[in-house]
């Protein structure tokens, strides 16, 4: 419990950083460190065990280096550092951030929780840093930022699962990791297609193809 | 393991079999036998279980939500499996040489793979003791018999068709979707072993149960006022997915309404009156149209809409008889009912089958550019005419067995029953009369202009007779007709199970007995025109014969362009019978002055019940739906806000619900 607030806070803190920022790099990195932390989670929670072990190396391979590797590589490629005009500002975002994370702290008291669970702050962080990914999904207009966004929204589930990884068996966890990956490709293949036909990875241009 | 369960393996390992082949004549072989197999033992099955009585239970394990894997096959789960599995077998039969030419250019192993999947789910969706199995099973059915629809899917007029039907089928599904729910969550439980819970319901949601079946089920069997895809799908098919499709696909949904009467409480009367009402409704306004098309497939599934209306007038009679109380009347229905189904199955097999073999020989579908085709096509042309005298319920053939069951059904009703009560049985008496007689017309014009006469086209000139295995699949379909007509008792022995199940009565043999001077009389009859026959054409050989044109009408220089045309055939019954909405469009044909020019009628028939009706309905539904076009925007963001606000939305309503609950 000791080890795990501090975890927490920082995966909140990394959540208004990412909201606020607008170096993708700086983004991207960051995102990695929070997917980093997070994999230490299970083992500060369950202990060392084979099952939190894989857990752990699962989750630190996918979220802490291979997809962020994966990203630095496109924006290399694609030749971009900045978000640009974001749909609303970063200051708005920011602050709607903050508010959300209000409401998912008052929210989560009302949450009828296991005794366990009651005062941890596993539940309101997971439910601040899903919101945090759904509002980069929203407010920003280049597909790397709305990865980024997506990947948030997954670390935010992959918070949930810890809390569930005794009960459930792998296959929940397992299907976080999956479906983050098949995430990333997606976006990957979207982000390829804009940048090859419309030569501009803004999203804005996938309104063209609205019936 | 059970033999059941063996069909089942055999069906699906042979249609997945099948796709491993490039070779069109190897696909057809191993798709023919997979079918023979299969439909072998399940017909076997079937009649093992129509004549001793004994169910089969089934359960294999199966993880889905809800979903067990039970099936149970019960007298009326017997009494529809046997015909699937006559009609299947025979259809196989058929397609080999009738898609033989098809398969020198393209692959048939999608045809077979979802034949041989259509008939598994076919299997599976009159004998699913399961509510999520149905379901599955039902989309199943679906899904096939789309493809086969869409077969040649080429052509703009089969995706249309075969559209229209995967959108009004979906539609029923919606229907059964609410019903099987709704039945499951208040029996807490999907399996139909428990939906015994419902005979509880009160009356007025027992009602809005019944309503969903007779609908949702009803689009698929073509049920009036949804039969709209029936007569689009049926011609753009297949011949022999057309006759399967026609013969026992949409005879599910009769099925499903039977079960499904089956777990609701006891039926009040008016139940079998909108059943009988609509069935009547059906069989009139099916005809109708059957009469006036020139499409010969057109026509002939006109005429499912026809038979399907019989069949659900003679099981709505008998609601009505059980709730009033007479459930010797009920009887007498009910077996007519049952019994049309199976003989529809057959007869409409034969017309289509012999529709597939026309039209195999002459390339068209229009019967028009037909006539003379008796002479180059004997043995089809003559199982043909026996299926038309079958379908148009003449004796010695089984139509008319069926028929006259209901008939003695509603004439019984209409002496017992006193007052105002008498009149609608006696209504319905008359109405089936005039259908009787509008089957007529239809039938007789439909071999008396593509089969007599001189040809009116070089296709039909050119027209060859059709490949022997294709006559004897029509051969056989055909026999069994003629063998119901003749010796009714015996297969109304076989139908005593399911009719008790359905009738809640004991049956005892009175039905049986009473039913076999009919078969006598047919003997009799056919003695008497064989004979007849005979003796003409003794005296034919004796005597020279004069020769002169077909309906020459005196002509010195006869051209088949003075013969009949179908419109011009059926227009004499119809100018002064058919109201104005249901008469064909006609266009041209105005002559004027004292040298007119030459010119043109066209005569055109569409579906009134679509066109005037349901697309003006949904055209104006989707103008409507224009105004919320505004939330499509097109934008990713946008679309992820809905996401987000609909789950923030679902979140506080979950945890509202939950303090209220809890």
């Amino acid at each position: 419990m000791e080890i795990t607030n501090p975890l927490l806070l920082t995966v909140i803190l990394i959540n208004f950083f990412t909201l606020g920022s607008a170096r993708l790099g700086a983004c991207i990195r960051i995102v990695a460190l929070q997917g980093a932390l997070l994999a230490l989670l299970p083992l500060a929670v369950h202990g060392f065990s084979l099952h939190s072990l894989v857990l752990f190396s699962g989750a630190l391979l996918f979220k802490g280096v291979f997809i962020p590797l994966l990203l630095l590589r496109a924006i290399r490629e694609v030749r971009i550092r900045r978000e640009v005009e974001p749909v609303i500002g970063f200051v708005p975002t920011l602050i709607l951030g903050v508010l959300m994370t209000a409401g998912a702290f008052l929210f989560a008291d009302f949450l009828p929780l296991a005794v366990e669970h009651l005062d941890s702050l596993f539940v309101p962080t997971a439910l601040a840093t899903m919101f945090s990914g759904f509002l980069l999904l929203i407010t920003r207009r280049k597909a790397i930022t709305q990865v980024l966004g997506y990947l948030m929204l997954e670390n935010g589930i992959f918070i949930f699962g810890v809390l569930l990884s005794e009960a459930l068996p792998l296959m929940v966890e397992g299907g976080v990791l999956l479906d983050l990956l098949v995430g990333v490709f997606v976006m990957g293949i979207v982000m390829n297609q804009i940048n090859r036909e419309f030569s501009s990875i803004n999203t804005e241009s996938l309104t063209a193809l609205k019936e | 393991m059970n033999l059941f369960v063996i069909t089942l393996m055999i069906l699906l390992g042979g249609s997945l079999l099948v796709l491993l082949t490039r070779n069109s004549s190897l696909a057809t072989r191993m798709g023919t036998l997979t079918t023979l197999l299969a439909t072998t033992l399940s017909g076997y099955l079937a009649l093992h279980v129509l004549i001793s009585g004994q169910s089969l239970a089934i359960s294999l394990p199966w993880t889905v939500p809800g979903g067990e894997f039970n099936l149970l096959l019960d007298p009326l789960a017997a009494f529809f499996v046997l015909p699937i599995s006559v009609l299947s077998l025979l259809c196989a039969l058929y397609a080999g040489p009738y898609m033989a030419d098809e398969g020198r250019t393209r692959y048939l192993s999608g045809h077979w793979f979802f034949f041989n999947l259509m008939v598994l789910a076919m299997l599976l969706v009159v004998t699913a003791a399961n509510a999520v199995l149905f379901l599955a099973a039902w989309e199943c059915m679906t899904i096939t018999s789309f493809f086969l629809v869409a077969w040649n899917h080429q052509q703009e007029e089969v995706r249309k068709a075969a559209w229209l039907y995967m959108l009004a089928a979906h539609l029923g599904m919606m229907l059964l979707l609410a019903l099987f729910v709704y039945s499951g969550s208040y029996s807490h439980s999907f399996n139909f072993s428990d939906f015994g819970a419902l005979q509880q319901l009160s009356p007025a949601s027992a009602s809005l149960l019944y309503l969903l079946a007779l609908f949702g089920f009803g689009v698929k069997a073509g049920l009036f006022p949804v039969h709209i895809w029936l007569p689009d799908a049926h011609p753009v098919a297949p011949s022999h997915v057309s006759a399967l499709m026609s013969g026992v696909l949409i005879k599910t949904g009769i099925y499903g309404i039977l079960r499904v009467l089956s777990f609701l409480p006891t039926a009040p009367a008016w139940w079998g009156w909108l059943l009988a009402l609509l069935g009547a409704a059906g069989a009139l306004y099916g005809i109708s149209l059957a009469a006036q098309q020139r499409d010969i497939k057109r026509c002939l599934a006109y005429s499912t809409v026809e038979n399907i209306g019989i069949i659900l007038l003679g099981l709505g009679f008998g609601m009505v008889a059980t709730a009033e109380g007479y459930p010797q009347i009920a009887l007498l229905a009910y077996a007519g009912g049952l019994l049309h189904l199976w003989n529809h199955a057959l007869f409409k097999g034969v017309m289509f089958l012999g529709a597939g073999a026309v039209m195999h020989a002459t390339g068209t579908r229009d019967m028009n550019l037909m006539g003379g085709l008796l002479r180059r096509m004997p043995i089809a042309g003559l199982f043909w005419i026996g299926g038309s005298l079958a379908i148009g319920a003449l004796p010695p053939f089984n139509g008319f067995i069926s028929e006259w069951l209901i008939y003695i059904s509603l004439v019984d009703a209409g002496t017992l029953l006193n007052g105002l009560n008498a009149l609608l049985p006696l209504l319905l008496f008359g109405l089936l009369g005039i259908v009787g007689a509008l089957a007529l017309v239809t039938f007789s014009r439909l071999i008396g202009i593509s089969l007599l006469g001189q040809p009116r086209s070089t296709v039909a000139e050119q027209a060859h007779e059709a490949a022997p295995l294709m006559l004897v699949s029509m051969g056989l379909l055909l026999a069994c007709c003629l063998f119901i007509g003749l010796y009714p008792q015996g297969v109304l022995s076989l139908l005593i199970l399911p009719l008790g199940q359905i009738a809640g009565q004991m049956v005892g043999d009175e039905l049986t007995t009473a039913l076999t001077p009919l078969g006598h009389g047919g003997v009799l009859l056919l003695l008497t025109v064989g004979l007849l026959s005979g003796g003409l054409l003794l005296l034919r050989r004796q005597r020279p014969e004069q020769q002169g044109a077909t309906w020459g009408c005196g002509f010195q220089f006869p051209s088949p362009r003075i013969a009949y045309t179908g419109e011009g055939y059926s227009e004499m019954a119809f100018r002064h019978l058919l109201p104005k909405f249901m008469r064909p469009v006609v266009t041209g044909g105005k002559v004027a002055g004292l040298f007119p020019a030459p010119i043109s009628l066209a005569q055109h028939s569409t579906d009134p019940v679509l066109y005037q009706i349901l697309t003006p309905l949904f055209t104006a539904i989707a103008t409507r739906c224009q105004r919320l076009r505004w939330l499509q925007q097109g934008r990713l963001p946008i679309y992820l806000l809905y996401i987000l606000i609909a789950s923030t939305v679902l979140m506080v309503w979950s945890l509202w619900a939950g303090s209220r609950g809890g």
